[in-house]
């Protein structure tokens, strides 16, 4: 079993009205729903965390700039780190992710470990 | 309370805090002496009640003969007293007369502090639910035997080995600190948790034995609760999932001894008093920012009160057990939310759900998969239930099943 990032990105509207009550929720469950199924079958390793969409950015010469979606349309919204026998597996996983719903992507990644020199 | 009740009554709850009493006079590592006193007390109290009657006070009657026997044993025993009198008297600040304190409570002190010796965490679990069930609970190595269906020599040599490991570690009568607390009440949570659900769905025929398991299980997690140190919310949380459980025993267990599934039981049965109490240690444990994994269970034992199939009741109950795998995964977790999801959402979900689960060699999985597909697929419900019995390994499960199939026979 190999450990990978599944990385959630979804475009920000920053004109976008905020959800009501009954919207979060429902999302809620959707999300819920999926990371019991992740856990259910073993294979959530750890449920991560959300990112806020404020964010800085420390360029070369340590300047600071706010972003980081001035330079990339879709931000990073959260991560969660699951376990699969391969990457295709793992993009199987992904497939559920409620994310895919509101027009946002998975990015799959395979982390390496620190003893992996291949 | 007949005279031939009270001894084994008063063997279980007397005993622990006799030998705890012992144990901190002399060293845990000197436990077999500590029991061997509290055991010839014991027997001394069956031959003279049974001649002369029963004294006026049985218990302080225990307390004073074990407490001459400490003395004599001390006096007579003079390898003993040059090792460890010495030290006795030297704690004792001078005195000459040795002191046994069996004060209230002092005895509620040193049982509290016995539970963390027992279930200290460099003692292997099994070896902790055998000196739980045989210091805390009085059980002896038959009736042990007869809960773990195992024999008596087996159960006599993991109780050695577990006392022996009590010295090697050279574990102490104690509290933990207060730094430890959190982490060393998890073992023990661990163990009365482990030692509850051997009572309550032990393969043993003894249900006397396996409700006596229960009570005493729920009694020691009670004695968690009246300490100021280890009244922690996950103790509450606890205590209050082993009240919902117990609320149904006499629903769940019928005249011929066999188990009747939730859906067949009688409400009725189901003890009012227990869910209160259930709820009253829920409202408890809800302090605090850790969440246990039994405040979830506890939460989700608390819906499994309602008998009302609500839309409601199966979405609490799904978001309980994902957030209980998030946290810890089990199999059986994992069946029970699958199932809480085909009630919540719909049956076809839970199918696709249910084949990524990987349990084929779980005759629990097969059952599960025989349900969500009743009604949908009967030819397919009538293999899950034959797969399952082939896998289950006991006759009450094997029952269970080929009623199953019996009933899912007259609707093919």
């Amino acid at each position: 079993m190999k450990e990978f990032v599944l990385v959630f990105r979804r475009a920000v509207d920053l004109n976008e009205p905020q959800p009501s009550p009954e919207q979060l929720q429902a999302s809620m469950k959707l999300w819920q729903d999926w990371m019991g199924s992740l856990a259910a079958q073993n294979k959530l390793v750890n449920v991560g965390n959300r990112l806020s969409s404020d964010g800085r950015v420390v360029n070369p010469g340590k300047v600071i700039t706010n972003g980081p979606f001035v330079e990339i349309k879709e931000a990073i919204g959260g991560y969660t780190i699951v376990s699969a026998k391969s990457i295709d597996e793992a993009a199987e996983l992904a497939k559920g992710c409620p994310i895919l719903m509101v027009n946002g992507t998975v990015e799959v990644r395979t982390i390496v470990s620190m003893d992996d020199n291949s | 309370m007949k005279e031939n009740e009270l001894i084994p009554h008063l063997f279980r709850t007397e005993y622990r805090k006799i030998v705890s009493v012992l144990c901190k006079l002399f060293g845990i590592e000197h436990i077999e002496i500590a029991e061997d006193i509290t055991s010839d007390t014991f027997l001394l109290a069956s031959e003279t009640w049974g001649q002369k009657g029963l004294p006026p006070n049985p218990t302080a009657w225990l307390y004073t003969v074990a407490k001459n026997k400490a003395k004599d044993f001390l006096k007579h025993n003079t390898i003993f007293s040059q090792k460890i009198v010495a030290e006795i008297k030297h704690t004792n600040s001078g005195s000459h007369e040795i002191e046994i304190d069996l004060s209230t409570q002092h005895i509620y002190d040193v049982q509290l502090q016995m539970m963390f010796a027992i279930c200290h965490p460099s003692i292997s679990t099994e070896a902790q639910i055998g000196l739980a069930l045989n210091i805390l609970c009085g059980f002896g190595a038959e009736e042990i035997a007869d809960a773990f269906l195992s024999n008596k020599e087996t159960i006599y040599k993991r109780l050695n080995r577990a006392k022996e490991k009590l010295r090697i570690e050279k574990i102490k009568l104690e509290l933990p600190s207060q730094s430890e607390i959190d982490k060393r009440l998890d073992t023990v949570l661990n163990t009365m948790y482990l030692l509850f659900s051997e009572g309550y769905y032990s393969i043993s025929q003894n249900i006397t034995l396996r409700r006596d398991l229960c009570l005493e299980a729920m009694r020691l997690t009670f004695m968690l609760t009246e300490n100021d140190f280890t009244n922690k919310p996950q103790v509450n949380a606890l205590l209050s999932l082993m009240c919902f459980h117990s609320s149904r025993f006499e629903a769940r267990i019928n005249s011929q001894g066999e188990i009747v599934l939730y859906e067949d039981q009688d409400t009725n049965l189901w003890s009012k008093e227990l869910i209160d109490k259930g709820e009253y240690y829920l409202n408890k444990s809800s302090q605090g920012n850790r969440l246990s994994r039994y405040h979830l269970e506890a939460a989700i034992a608390y819906w499994h009160t309602h008998k009302d199939d609500t839309k409601e009741k199966w979405e609490n109950i799904l978001q309980l057990y994902n957030r209980l795998l998030q946290l810890e995964y089990s199999p059986i977790a994992a069946l029970n939310r699958t199932y809480a999801l085909s009630k919540a959402n719909n049956k076809e979900d839970a199918i696709i759900e249910a084949e990524k689960l990987e349990l084929d060699d779980n005759h629990l999985y097969h059952s599960l998969l025989a349900e969500l597909y009743r009604d949908i697929n009967n030819e397919k419900s009538l293999q899950h239930l034959q797969t399952a019995l082939i896998l289950a390994k006991t006759q009450a499960d094997k029952q269970i099943i080929l009623k199953k199939i019996e009933k899912l026979k007259l609707s093919l």
